[in-house]
């Protein structure tokens, strides 16, 4: 186990070197310059000049990037060059905030998605069935920022239970801060549960046929062990549509925070992105990329863990 | 009254072609300490039948009639918690396929230890503990170390033993054994029956054994039940079925034994049973083996032939018992 963890992890900083590169390129392929947007509305050159020099914007690309890397590594990710703040400052701010949206629109989408899931399995063909895969149906298809609208207006304007928007921090407030993430993290979840239900669904309904599920049957185990049984072997496919599902939970993040006015990641992001704002950009999808390499790793590892036959190939390759 | 009575045991299943008749009036009964085999062509319902008894049936597509009497209590009416009970502690299977047989995720410590502590409510030390003793009585190898394996981890003949150490964990009345060996390499099968055959002498278990292969039965089974097309069609000890077999069917099931090829022409050659199984979706009232006997006459269409006993607890259904002269062909 201990093998297969250390190799998995070698492949995922390899990940995030090239991750590093394509960021870095990517982001000074896009048009627009930001010295000219700092500059502001009637820029000389010299101001321009200057601005580069400052930002280093004037050196070869090779040179940016070793410049770069070497001051990530001091935990250095440059300058905002909007408000001149330092973007590791902005990120420590701001990520936990969508690390709180995504981990409850996680729990939301597993707590959903695994119970449904298991349900409609277990009395598939009834009226059961039918209700959690037309509501999955329905969460897979409807856009995150109509469930948002929706539910503001539901339980904000009509029902007045839950704020609308905005956002306290955890440690201010936990109850407030809770009332204000409930929302958000539904309507970020919803997607998330109708696929895990999905998955869940079809991968129990084929482990329940399984020979061992009788097997377990025979011993005099009840219905509820013989589930058991065959969900374990069906969490496989649940963990590993978590991991896939992670991309579509972060872009899903950018446009919740957006409804819900909540200062976390997303927004961040998308306002570094309409003022061009090169260091928060790359600080922003660096983090993200890392967050995204590091859920994978740990799907990888829960993956062996739960499929023991995994656990042996890795350790004799 | 004996340990295990099955009187008129139908199974029928509703298929989108019409119903399936896969058992078909089964009777017999099974005493403490026996070994009876079920034998017969696949398709031929020997599974359902013992699938049967511990109701591992289900579905909505299913009709059971007839009864199954374990110490006289009828298991058709008792609830399913009941029946929980009755499951892994009274009645045990061990499954014709040890590869899918087990649950890959957990140990087989695991798994051995889970019927120990539904039934005996141990904790989870001391079922593995048992579980170790276990593995040792089915004869495997190192069982501190092996308690902590994965299925996968283990060969097929292994798995098998794993298998019979979770039925038999509870010292159970009655082990269905379907199929036990089928899977199993030829030098491995004799380990298993002879694993099954001690349990028997040693914890006095009931056996009922499922297979094809007559030589398996020959080796171990008491008493012999042989079954066509969903109806049991003759019955006998060990050594009546193989010294005097009644049915033509068990005639020719012996035919086609390598030990007993016929000699012709100064070569050893196996006799087949010629023609195909009837459809199990039709129950006409004649016997269900006249198209494929050497031996079939008008009688055999008119009415079904009735068991009849034709030696001490030999019984026969066919209108033309005798060991001799089956197929020319």
């Amino acid at each position: 186990m201990g093998q297969f963890i250390l190799r998995r992890s070698l492949a995922s900083l390899i990940v995030l070197f090239l991750a590093s590169i394509m960021v870095f390129l990517g982001i000074r392929a896009l048009p627009g310059d930001p010295a000219l947007v700092l500059a502001g509305e009637s820029p000389d050159a010299a101001t321009i000049a200057a601005i580069r020099e400052q930002f280093g914007l004037d050196a070869p690309l090779p040179v940016q990037y070793a410049n770069y890397v070497a001051q990530t590594f001091q935990g250095n990710l440059g300058i905002s060059t909007k408000d001149r703040i330092p973007v590791a400052d902005i990120l420590v701010e701001r990520l936990p905030v969508t690390l709180e949206l995504t981990s409850l629109a996680i729990l939301v989408g597993l707590a959903i998605g695994v119970s449904a899931g298991i349900a409609s399995a277990v009395r598939r063909g009834r009226s059961t069935d039918y209700v959690a895969t037309g509501l999955g149906l329905f969460g897979l298809s409807v856009p995150h920022f109509w469930l948002g609208l929706i539910a503001i207006l539901v339980f904000a304007v009509k029902l007045r239970v839950l704020p609308a928007s905005g956002f306290v921090g955890l440690g201010e407030d936990p109850v407030e801060n809770v009332r204000r993430m409930v929302l958000p993290a539904l309507v970020l979840g919803t997607g998330l549960s109708a696929v895990i239900m999905r998955q869940t669904r079809s991968a129990l309904l084929g482990q329940l046929s399984a020979d061992y599920v009788r097997t377990a049957r025979s011993k005099g185990l009840s219905r509820s062990r013989e589930i058991r049984h065959g969900l374990r072997n069906s969490l496989t496919t649940v963990v590993t549509v978590l991991g896939l599902q992670l991309g579509a939970l972060i872009s899903g993040a950018v446009v919740t925070e957006q409804i819900f006015v909540i200062p976390g990641f997303g927004k961040l992001t998308v306002d570094a992105v309409l003022s061009r704002n090169y260091p928060v950009i790359q600080g922003a999808v660096l983090v993200t990329v890392t967050g995204y390499v590091v859920v994978n790793l740990l799907v990888d590892i829960t993956y062996a863990y739960l499929n023991p036959r995994l656990r042996l190939s890795g350790a004799s390759e | 009254m004996s340990l295990l009575e099955v009187e008129h045991l139908r199974v029928e299943f509703a298929t989108e072609d019409g119903a399936v008749i896969a058992v078909k009036d089964v009777s017999f009964t099974l005493e403490a300490g026996e070994i009876l085999a079920l034998v017969g062509e696949s398709g031929c319902g020997k599974s359902v039948t013992a699938m049967s008894i511990p109701r591992l049936l289900s579905g909505d597509d299913l009709t059971l009639g007839g009864s199954v009497r374990l110490n006289g209590v009828d298991l058709a009416a008792l609830s399913e918690r009941q029946m929980q009970e009755i499951r892994g502690k009274e009645i045990s299977v061990v499954f014709q396929e040890p590869m899918t047989s087990l649950n890959p995720a957990y140990t087989v410590g695991h798994q051995i230890g889970e019927v120990l502590r539904r039934h005996e409510g141990l904790s989870r030390r001391q079922a593995t503990a048992r579980a170790i003793d276990l593995l040792e009585l089915v004869g495997i190898p190192d069982p501190r170390r092996r308690v902590q394996s994965f299925p996968h981890q283990l060969s097929g003949g292994m798995r098998q033993r794993v298998m019979i150490a979770i039925a038999v964990a509870c010292q159970p009345k009655v082990l269905l054994a379907d199929e036990p060996t089928t899977a199993l390499d030829v030098t491995v099968q004799a380990g298993v029956l002879d694993v099954i055959q001690n349990l028997r002498d040693s914890l006095g278990t009931a056996v009922i054994l499922i297979t094809h292969d007559l030589g398996v039965v020959a080796d171990v089974a008491d008493r012999v039940v042989v079954m066509y097309s969903g109806r049991r069609v003759e019955q006998a000890p060990v050594q009546a079925i193989f010294s005097r077999p009644q049915h033509p069917y068990t005639v020719g099931l012996l035919g086609a034994l390598p030990a007993r090829a016929v000699t012709q022409g100064g070569r050893r050659r196996l006799t087949e049973i010629p023609g195909m199984v009837p459809p199990p979706t039709s129950d006409p009232d004649e016997c269900q083996f006249h198209s494929r006997c050497p031996r079939a006459t008008s009688a055999c269409t008119l009415e079904r032939p009735p068991l009849g006993e034709v030696a001490d607890g030999h019984l026969v259904a066919c209108y033309h018992p005798g060991p001799g002269g089956h197929s020319a062909r």
